[in-house]
């Protein structure tokens, strides 16, 4: 509580976006994808709740099951047996209510960069006018501005990935769900974005779900990092993060932030290394 | 021709310089100030404010950081739109001078040929040489009758292929799009395309009332296939992350139709529809051969029943430039919907 007070002075101003929206709850969710032989337990008997406003980390090797439970929070993937509540009500399909950030360019190459952060807006029934307006204002919060007329092609990874976030956000969402946003960019970029989503997020207080496999990433950016594991796809670790915020770079000198790293990449170890002696047994 | 000739390459050649905006570190610092010293933004953001945006001094420190990207990039696009617009660059004025130099070696060697007689496997004896065919040329360009011909076939082109775009696209839309369809429909496709216009001729004089619907309907059949396939290879191409963006920011069935599957599909369909273009020229042909009366295709077939050879290259060379120009035109009509295609590359 004491986090959220330091953290957003604001969030309660912040439009369409009520406090303490943005629970969710994931209750005794697994996901089983393909029949008979080819069955895959991708995630088993899952149950986590994250508050409101909370920045949680899903961290874990590729191929972990992370992105799929992301996938049952943002409806693209319905749980085998469980379900995903959001504020109470059961997620059944992909909405604007849970923002969704993705990994590969997912911008659309045919409309502007403003069209792009407009085109939520739109689909939710707004004129055109007002949608430009809010693509501007949001294009204003990601630095953008100059560039929105530009293509998506016109601009550089870590660019368009702002752009990304923009878009998800224009929907003002409960949830903003990010898998791997970062993973194809370059380590310097990289930083940058995640010191800038900090800064969004600290304005805007939404939920967070974000999934990494980087242990610095999740640690940086966090409130509480979820490590989970392959085979069987369940989460092994639950870690408070109670760095202070903001956070800059220098905070990895930090003793707590190095007593987490350490735990986090125990826990990973333990667990490839479990999965090492399966795989020559 | 060159000329001609020229633009279809500046149309296929790929965009000169790869634009990539490097998002390098000493950009984006001062970015960062700019973010956290704009609270007031977010909240003004109310929806139905119009842009109200107050800049704080944090934006401007920000622009400039930005600016050495900023300036690159528009230059590009200029050159890009110009080329693509009118003037054109060194690089195409160069391609445009070996075309015209490949045109004009080609019909050196017909005339070389020709005037020696040639008779080595491939016998030259009895081809026109260039300059009766421009002779000839010149002398139906002063003929009505001539004009008459383009005019005839030009319409059952124009018939002919608006149909097939209609039909085409429809189908090749649903085809990509509803997997009953395209297993309903696809055995039919593979079976009809491989049949070649001309084998087309006796069936299509004994079901079509006219001589007219039946020409028409081989040409139409020419141009069908490849608008067909590309539109459905167009649909099915459609990137899986963007349908699944426009799902999470909202998007009914019929939105991701419009806004996603179908702008996926125009560039694999603007090829078809160039490719269907081409095609129904050499359809058109085998389908004035029915015709007792008009048409470029009627014109060359019966200058061949006179043997008058100079105009069977006239006839064959019109059917070139004409298919050639009305290629170039649909492509034309598709381009500004590609526009930001020509800036991803």
């Amino acid at each position: 509580m004491v986090e959220a007070l330091a953290r957003s002075p604001t969030c309660g101003d912040v439009p369409n976006a009520p406090a303490l929206s943005g629970t969710v709850d994931i209750e005794n969710v697994s996901v089983v994808f393909g029949e008979g032989d080819k069955q895959h337990q991708a995630v088993t008997q899952t149950s986590l709740t994250i508050k409101a406003g909370e920045f949680v980390c899903i961290l874990g090797p590729s191929g972990c099951g992370k992105s799929t439970l992301l996938n049952t929070v943002a409806g693209y993937v319905q749980p085998t047996v469980g379900q995903v509540l959001l504020d109470g009500v059961k997620v059944v399909k992909p909405g604007p209510d849970r923002g969704m950030v993705f990994q590969q360019y997912s911008l659309l190459p045919w409309k502007t960069v403003s069209e792009n952060i407009a085109f939520g807006p739109r689909m939710a029934g707004k004129s055109r006018d007002e949608s430009s307006a809010l693509a501007n204002t949001f294009l204003a919060l990601v630095g953008l501005s100059k560039f929105s007329d530009r293509y998506p092609a016109e601009l550089s990874g870590g660019m368009q990935q702002r752009v990304g976030i923009a878009r998800a956000l224009a929907n003002y969402p409960s949830v903003l769900l990010m898998d791997e946003p970062f993973g194809a960019l370059d380590s310097q970029t990289r930083l940058m974005m995640q010191e800038n989503l900090l800064s969004i997020w600290t304005e805007f207080g939404t939920t967070v779900l974000f999934v990494t496999h980087d242990v610095d990433e999740a640690i940086f950016l966090a409130d509480r990092v979820l490590v989970m594991s392959a085979s069987p796809g369940q989460i092994i670790g639950d870690l408070e993060i109670p760095l202070q915020r903001p956070r800059a770079p220098e905070i990895s000198a930090d003793p707590v932030y190095i007593e987490k790293r350490t735990q986090c990449l125990s826990l990973i170890r333990k667990e490839s290394l479990r999965a090492f002696e399966e795989q020559n047994s | 021709m060159s000329k001609v000739l020229n633009a279809g390459q500046a149309f296929l050649k790929p965009a000169t310089e790869a634009q990539t905006t490097s998002d390098n570190a000493t950009a984006l610092p001062a970015r960062m100030p700019a973010i956290s010293d704009t609270p007031t933004d977010i909240r003004v953001m109310k929806p139905s404010q119009t842009r109200t945006q107050t800049e704080p001094d944090g934006r401007t420190e920000q622009q400039t950081a930005l600016l050495p990207q900023d300036t690159s990039t528009p230059g590009q696009t200029a050159v890009t739109e110009t080329t693509t617009r009118a003037r054109l660059s060194p690089e195409q004025l160069n391609n445009l001078m070996i075309s015209a130099l490949a045109l004009l070696a080609g019909i050196a060697v017909w005339h070389w040929a020709t005037a020696q007689n040639l008779n080595f496997y491939i016998n030259f004896e009895n081809v026109p040489s260039p300059g009766k065919v421009f002779v000839a040329f010149t002398e139906h360009l002063r003929t009505e009758v001539f004009y008459v011909h383009i005019g005839v076939s030009m319409r059952r082109i124009l018939i002919s292929y608006c149909l097939a775009v209609l039909v085409g696209v429809f189908i090749g839309l649903l085809m990509g799009r509803i997997p009953f369809v395209r297993a309903f429909v696809m055995p039919y496709i593979e079976i009809v395309r491989p049949i070649p216009a001309v084998a087309w001729i006796p069936l299509a004089i004994l079901m079509w009332p006219t001589e007219e619907a039946s020409i028409i309907y081989i040409t139409y059949l020419g141009a069908l296939f490849p608008i067909v396939i590309n539109t459905m290879h167009g649909v099915e191409q459609t990137p899986e992350v963007l349908v699944r963006a426009a799902k999470s920011l909202g998007a009914s069935s019929f939105n991701i139709f419009w806004h996603i599957v179908l702008p996926a599909a125009l560039p694999s369909i603007a090829a078809g529809l160039a490719i269907g273009m081409g095609v129904s020229w050499f359809s058109l042909l085998a389908g004035e051969i029915i015709s007792g009366q008009y048409g470029i295709g009627y014109f060359t077939w019966n200058a061949y029943s006179l043997i008058n050879y100079q105009d069977i290259v006239v006839g064959m060379l019109v059917i070139g430039f004409l298919g050639t120009l009305s290629t170039l035109f649909v492509k034309s009509l598709t381009r500004p919907f590609l526009r930001w295609q020509e800036k991803a590359r």
